[in-house]
């Protein structure tokens, strides 16, 4: 298992960090939270596609750049930096995920290089985001192999052309593909705190879809595992760059004479917070490694939720605390880091809920 | 070279000359010849040049072969890492082969009555009389300095520059008449610090290391390995189990003696191994509340001890400086410690009133439960590791200092 990043990976980060920068800076996040689509397609179009963003966890086989887990965190860190604002978690993160876990041979040749070079936006929809075991209680596929349920969060699917639904199939939960377009597909954008992501409410009457795979629990909890762990890096970046802006605005403001950061409260608030963060990075990139190579503790990628959450919160918290009022303006940045973290909290299973998952992994249920 | 390879050549070297029925001093002559017995070390100075990690692989190999190791307990590690780093030639010659054989010990004489956070505040003088240093002053809190033949000594020079440039780092003789250690009594009832008082005692020219004014520098030097250690893997220095043999009854009594004071130091650090075998044996696995804490310290754990490994890469790179590096460590290790005795609180309940043989895991808990709080203190404070992360990694300014000028004119402590 790596240990540590590898100079290509070090190489990616590079070239992601100097393509965000230039293409995804905070006005553009103002303006694409307050757009209904919420991202640029031609942003999309060259990250996604030009710079084969989207599929830098598929196999070449499959149109992607044939990393893994480790690749797709690293791009998901640089993301969560810039507070980037595209289907990059649904799509490549989420459904992207899905189809290589639980998709068949067949459905993966066929859909996953559309998803891989970002042509196609896909979504994934779960009845649940809490947690997977809980995952099947609403959506399920009716005799006729209609989907019928309602999904009541589903990231980025006003925007997706293909669904990806995991539905009750008789016992078991089944993968199926939903065109965008289908039937008896009801999409409704909700009202979301954190507007850089975007949420729908997805009900299905009776909407004909293809069944792809059959989603087994062990599909299922890898699934989650590597949408955590993707989620986990994007928190350490946004984490990282708040803290730096945090850290740098103590430099400059000036009460009683001096600068706010030798205020001896706050470098200590500072300085746990970096043991915080830094903690929360090890684990994290750690869960990375675990997945790519399929070692090491099975509650890895539960522990990175968890930590990265909890880094990312307090880092919000104190983004704000430590810049006074202009930190609670609508004007100021630092709300779309804290809405960010809020969102990505709570998005996929709170860290108690993580905490707990990782228990029942370690020593069986309560 | 590979794992593999020093597993081969270190394996082959102790076939050939490893006897249970030597003395342990000759055998620990050999080690030292042979070049086994402490391999990270230069290889003009007894070593081999080895990364940490490769000399690991040789305490492995010792372990299974049940070979008695160089002696490596207390504060000998950092008088021989400062004495390797700063130390002149002729200071090497002397005193790192009988640190590494154990006929030396160590200890640390930094902390003082009036100036402890504050080191570079410290009043203990010394004076060049007569060709040779004269020492008078007080120490405290100085681990192992009853049975120590050495001290690591900072003390004032010169008064009337500021208080850092003033500072002379001496080794010093702690068996002389001018020296005198008395045990102190700590909250957990063991007594492993100690004051020490000094009285006209004596140290030639030769012991002043890294020259006079220049004791500020080579005490960081001290101070960053004594705090990397806090954060580094804890090597065990027994041998599991009692073992037969003439060189291990040497072997335990030399134990005995110098690894006395620290036996409460794994309690100190929270004894995070013993969280879930408690929590099954009490039933305390079942509970939601305590399984979230249980999860955290995981967590916490986890991270630090993955930190630690990337933060080593990084030295091994270049790419990290060990002071900050170390004081993020040794922050790390208190909340560890702090939440695993808040957990062992938790798992125990009410026997958590209890202590020694009518406690918990024959009273290891009860001693971690009166033992954490010193793990926020030594090497360095929280507060200090806090100040010196927010300054030297972050770059905050420094605050409002009252300590500026002639050393003479500070305010102190009476
Ligand atoms: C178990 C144990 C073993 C030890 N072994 C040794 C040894 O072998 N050799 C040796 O020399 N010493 C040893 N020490 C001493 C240790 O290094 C000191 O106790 C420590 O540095 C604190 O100094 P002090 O006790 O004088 O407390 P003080 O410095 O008086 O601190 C009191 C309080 O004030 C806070 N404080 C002080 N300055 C600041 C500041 N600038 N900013 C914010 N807060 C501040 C401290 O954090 C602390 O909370 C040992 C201590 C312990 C507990």
């Amino acid at each position: 298992m790596q240990t540590e990043f590898s100079s290509e990976q070090q190489l990616l980060r590079d070239v992601v960090s100097r393509a965000l920068r230039d293409k995804s800076p905070p006005g553009a996040v103002r303006e694409l939270m307050a757009s209904d689509r919420g991202y640029d397609p031609a942003v999309w179009q060259e990250l996604g596609a030009g710079a084969g963003l989207a599929g830098v966890h598929v196999p070449e086989a499959w149109g992607g750049a044939g990393g893994g887990p480790v690749e797709l965190g690293i791009v998901a860190e640089e993301m969560g930096r810039t507070l980037f604002c595209g289907p990059f978690f649904a799509s490549a993160v989420m459904a992207g995920n899905a189809l290589m876990e639980a998709a068949d041979e067949s459905a993966r040749a066929e859909l996953l290089p559309g998803v891989a070079s970002g042509s196609v936006i896909a979504a994934l929809v779960l009845d649940d985001l809490n947690s997977p075991a809980a995952v099947g209680g609403s959506l399920r596929a009716r005799d006729d192999g209609r989907l019928a349920g309602t999904a009541a969060i589903v990231v980025d699917a006003h925007v997706a052309d293909l669904l990806l639904v995991v539905a009750r199939t008789g016992p078991d939960l089944g993968l199926h593909a939903v065109g965008s377009g289908a039937p008896g597909l009801e999409i409704e954008p909700l009202q979301v705190v954190d507007p850089t992501r975007k949420l729908s409410r997805v009900t299905f009457a009776g909407v004909p879809a293809r069944p792809i795979g059959t989603v087994g629990g062990e599909a299922l909890n890898r699934t989650w595992d590597l949408m955590s762990s993707a989620l986990a890096h994007e928190m350490i970046g946004g984490a990282q760059r708040l803290f730096e802006s945090t850290v740098a605005y103590t430099k400059e403001r000036f009460q009683f004479g001096r600068p706010i950061g030798s205020f001896q409260a706050l470098k200590h608030r500072c300085a746990d917070l970096l043991l915080e963060i830094e903690l929360a990075r090890a684990v994290t990139h750690h869960a990375a490694r675990c997945l790519a190579a399929g070692e090491g503790e099975p509650w890895a990628a539960s522990m990175a939720k968890a930590a990265a959450a909890d880094a990312f919160m307090s880092a919000a918290r104190a983004g704000i605390q430590l810049r006074g009022g202009i930190g609670f303006t609508w004007e100021d940045d630092t709300h779309l880091w804290f809405k960010r973290a809020k969102s990505s909290e709570v998005l996929l299973g709170t860290p108690a809920i993580h905490r707990e998952r990782m228990m029942t992994m370690l020593e069986g249920a309560a | 070279m590979t794992p593999e390879q020093i597993r081969r050549e270190v394996s082959a070297w102790l076939d050939a000359n490893w006897r249970i029925d030597r003395p342990l001093l000759e055998w620990r002559n050999i080690l030292l010849e042979g070049g086994w017995a402490a391999p990270h070390w230069p290889e003009e100075w007894h070593g081999r040049g080895f990364t940490l990690d490769q000399a690991m692989v040789v305490s492995e190999v010792f372990r299974e072969m049940d070979v008695v190791p160089a002696a490596q307990v207390g504060p000998r590690g950092l008088a021989s890492e400062t004495i390797l780093a700063c130390g002149s030639d002729d200071q090497k010659e002397r005193y790192l082969k009988p640190i590494l054989t154990g006929e030396d010990t160590w200890c640390q004489l930094f902390s003082e009555p009036g100036s402890g956070s504050d080191l570079a505040g410290l009043s203990t003088r010394a004076e060049f009389v007569d060709g040779r240093w004269i020492i008078n002053g007080q120490k405290v809190w100085n681990t192992s300095a009853h049975h120590a033949d050495f001290g690591l000594l900072v003390a004032r020079t010169d008064r009337d520059v500021p208080k850092h440039q003033g500072i002379s780092y001496f080794l010093l003789d702690m068996r002389q008449p001018g020296v005198e250690a008395r045990p102190l009594r700590q909250m957990n009832g063991h007594q492993s610090f100690n004051e020490v008082f000094m009285t006209n005692a004596v140290v030639s020219p030769e012991d002043l290391i890294g020259g006079e004014g220049n004791g500020w520098h080579v005490a960081k030097t001290t101070l960053s390995f004594e705090r990397r250690g806090f954060s580094r893997r804890v090597r065990g220095s027994s041998l599991d189990g009692p073992k037969q043999g003439p060189i291990y009854e040497e072997y335990e009594e030399e134990l005995r003696i110098a690894a006395e004071p620290y036996t409460w130091y794994p309690q100190r650090e929270g004894r995070v191994d013993l969280v879930l075998p408690r929590a099954r044996e009490t039933g305390a696995i079942h509970d939601p509340a305590v399984r979230q804490q249980i999860a955290k310290l995981i967590c916490l754990h986890s991270g630090a001890r993955l930190a630690a490994d990337s933060a080593e890469a990084g030295r091994r790179a270049g790419t990290t400086e060990i002071i900050p590096a170390g004081s993020i460590g040794k922050l790390a290790a208190s909340v560890i410690a702090r939440q695993a005795s808040h957990v062992h609180t938790m798992i125990s309940g009410a026997d958590a009133l209890l202590s020694g043989p009518d406690s918990a895991a024959d009273g290891m808990i009860a001693e971690v439960l009166v033992s954490v709080p010193a793990i926020s203190i030594a090497g360095g404070t929280d507060e200090i590791q806090r100040n010196i992360i927010s300054e030297r990694v972050l770059g905050m300014p420094k605050g409002y200092r009252a300590d500026q000028g002639p050393f003479r004119d500070i305010k102190r402590n009476a």
